[in-house]
């Protein structure tokens, strides 16, 4: 199991450290997806980098809460437990393939560094790991990829390597921050295939962050709506997009270009996300949503609301029972 | 008389040899393509990464150089006009680019970026009138005036994306050239920018030729689509016929490979269709991934062909239809 719990995180400003991310609760077992999504800078990256405590280096302040894995407490962790974890147990896909990979050095350089990071193979063996690892992610000639350097490679490619390389070190849990976003149609189509296929065979839990609902639809088990730097809603991903709770979740779905009707007008969510410390004393939405009534103002409990069909779909809204 | 009508544009680049040079070979970025676009209509074109949309796009803004072909703005052939002249016809397109990051100069205060064509396109405007037209054309696109005076890093990637639409609607242009305007942005951004173009559209009857790879997106926005495989446009029509019927195989796999509206239909994907990176040298491009490729594809010169009648204003590139 990973588990964040209870998690605040305050990120540097001008003015002070701001809160960023309050008290977040999840948790991804092993051969299950969550889905992590929300708006652009909800704090959905944020979350998601401290399970490898990724933060500390960009000066992001932890001020409650832990992270398990395993049972054991990441932030107990020394630095070498640390490094066996990142890209051990725990593996990251981030968004960008270009930035994520270095240029000067071939595909093969950098696939088997991580290889002999994390495994206790000779160079030979090193070598036929990754090729077999190209080949698993469906790169064709993978002996003739690894002489190659990232900026030989399309965007779909290089994607493709950043997951064999995630799959390197075996790993029990792998973190996807918007793995598909930087892809067009037809190349995050095949890219939500391997993903699904290898977190399927692997039996690997997936913490899966983005804001795009169709890869969502597509990978998650759970689902786990973030605004504001909270947890909103929660449940499994048939709850979510058959009955969402929250206005929020559902204001988010309704925008979405492929379930709206050609040639209306949108219905767009008016404004944008509080920036860390500008948040509302009430429900964080309030200002933004369309159904806020007086009993919004005082601030709500997580839980506010929850199931009755005893799924554990819950949401952070009083308000959910008179607007069904 | 179309307000924009190219035909033929082809375009190739020297490219490869890795980092050491050596063994450049030419990629075929356009071949070929021809399109028109009506005052008030918006031509919607798609396709994968590298199928040629942005060069297409660059060489209608005569950014870049064709190697052939023919642009005509207004009824008149603009493809190798020069200096002045193409400064002035250049107040009638403007672009608006995907990375709202990149493409405003991180330096300059939002009054200068959104005013900057002004100073070549209205050169009798003083610097209060500029400044008033400059937050006229912010309020329009949903921006309060007082951006005006601020920078780039003060904003959100759908507030400069707004900054970008205005800068381009600055000089009152008939037609908008958008190079993946929404890409780059969540959901709910992408919402209200595509609200914004629709109202712009209304309002002031501009033209748009808007290029994405989101066929939920363009579906939309557009009144038609040309859809580009391989630097050439493979099948053209009305937004809603080609999305209820398409005819070449490369359109339905596009279609195929959008992401699920729900769980209940994860896996769908176009995976068989599109499982092999190929594009084919010779005859039809595409024959490599098509389930429906036959014998005579390898002789196809991949020329539009009209539908059949009753379909008017339909096209594709295929020999076997769907
Ligand atoms: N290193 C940092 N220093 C200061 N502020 C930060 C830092 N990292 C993130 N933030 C701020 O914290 C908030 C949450 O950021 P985060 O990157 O987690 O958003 P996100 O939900 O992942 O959004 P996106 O979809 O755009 O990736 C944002 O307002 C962001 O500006
Ligand atoms: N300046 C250039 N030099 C060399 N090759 C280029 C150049 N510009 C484009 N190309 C090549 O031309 C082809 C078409 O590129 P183009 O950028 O037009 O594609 P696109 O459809 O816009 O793709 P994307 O969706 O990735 O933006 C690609 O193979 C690309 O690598
Ligand atoms: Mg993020
Ligand atoms: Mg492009």
């Amino acid at each position: 199991m990973l588990e964040i719990e209870h998690l605040s995180l305050a990120v540097p400003s001008r003015e002070g450290a701001l809160p960023a991310v309050s008290d977040v609760s999840l948790s991804v077992a092993r051969g299950r997806v969550l889905g992590l999504v929300g708006e652009s800078g909800c704090g959905k990256s944020l979350t998601a980098q401290t399970v490898l405590r990724l933060g500390e280096y960009q000066g992001i302040e932890r001020t409650g809460g832990t992270v398990r894995v395993d049972g054991e407490d990441v932030f107990a962790m020394d630095e070498p437990a640390l490094r066996r974890l990142r890209g051990g147990r725990v593996s990251m896909v981030f968004q960008e393939p270009m930035t994520a990979l270095n240029p000067v050095f071939s595909i093969g350089d950098q696939i088997t560094e991580v290889i002999r990071l994390h495994l206790d193979v000779s160079d030979a063996q090193a070598k036929a790991r990754a090729a077999s690892l190209l080949a698993s992610v469906g790169l064709s000639e993978p002996e003739r990829l690894m002489r190659q350097y990232p900026g030989e490679l399309s965007g779909g490619m290089r994607q493709r390597v950043l997951i064999a390389m995630a799959m390197s070190g075996e790993p029990d849990y792998i973190i996807a921050d918007e793995p598909t976003t930087a892809l067009d149609v037809s190349v995050q189509a095949r890219i939500m295939d391997l993903l699904r296929a290898l977190q399927r065979e692997k039996g690997l839990g997936m913490l899966l962050v983005t804001h795009d609902f169709g890869l969502v639809a597509e990978l998650a088990d759970e689902v786990a709506v973030m605004y504001a730097g909270q947890i909103v809603e929660s449940g499994p991903v048939e709850d979510i997009f058959d009955h969402p709770a929250h206005p929020y979740t559902r204001a988010l779905m309704a925008c979405r270009p492929e379930v709206a009707e050609p040639g209306r007008p949108l219905p767009a969510i008016p404004g944008q996300v509080p920036a860390p410390g500008r948040w509302p004393e009430g429900c964080r939405f309030a200002p933004r949503c369309a159904h806020a009534g007086s009993a919004c103002e005082r601030p709500v409990p997580e839980r506010a609301w929850t199931s009755p069909n005893g799924s554990g779909h819950w949401a952070c809204c009083v308000r959910v029972e008179e607007l069904s | 008389m179309s307000l924009l009508r190219v035909e033929g544009l082809s375009k190739s680049f020297a490219s490869g040899g890795g980092l050491w040079g050596g063994g450049r070979r030419r990629v075929q970025a356009v071949r070929d393509v021809g399109f028109a676009i009506e005052k008030g209509e918006t031509l919607a074109i798609v396709g994968e990464s590298g199928s040629g949309k942005s060069t297409t796009a660059r060489m209608v803004m005569r950014l870049i150089e064709p190697d052939a072909g023919r642009i005509e703005l207004l009824g008149e052939d603009i493809t190798h006009l020069k200096g002045r002249g193409l400064r002035q016809r250049r107040r009638h397109m403007q672009m608006v680019f995907q990375d709202p990051y990149a493409s405003l100069n991180p330096r300059m205060r939002i009054e200068h970026t959104v005013g900057e064509g002004l100073r070549v396109h209205a050169p009798e405007l003083n610097r209060r009138a500029r400044r008033e037209r400059v937050a006229q054309v912010l309020e329009m696109c949903g921006m309060p005036a007082s951006a005006m005076d601020r920078y780039p890093h003060q904003f959100s990637g759908g507030q400069r994306q707004r900054i970008g639409i205005a800068r381009a609607l600055a000089v009152e242009p008939d037609l908008l050239v958008l190079d993946e305007p929404v890409s780059a942005l969540d959901v709910s951004v992408q919402a209200q920018i595509l609200n914004l173009l629709a109202e712009l559209q209304r309002e002031k009857g501009l033209a748009y030729l808007f290029i994405s790879h989101d066929l939920s997106v363009v579906r939309q926005v557009a009144d038609r689509v040309a859809v580009m495989f391989a630097g050439r446009i493979v099948e053209t029509g009305p937004i809603e016929a080609v999305y209820a019927r398409p005819r070449h195989p490369y359109t339905r796999a596009l279609l195929d490979a959008r992401p699920a509206e729900h769980p209940s239909r994860r896996g769908r994907g176009g995976e068989r269709l599109l499982a092999d990176e190929g594009v084919a040298e010779t005859g039809c491009a595409f024959r490599l991934r098509c389930p429906h490729a036959q014998a005579d594809c390898a002789g196809f010169d991949g020329r539009l062909v009209a539908a059949e009648a009753g379909e008017a204003s339909r096209a594709a590139a295929c020999l076997h239809p769907l």
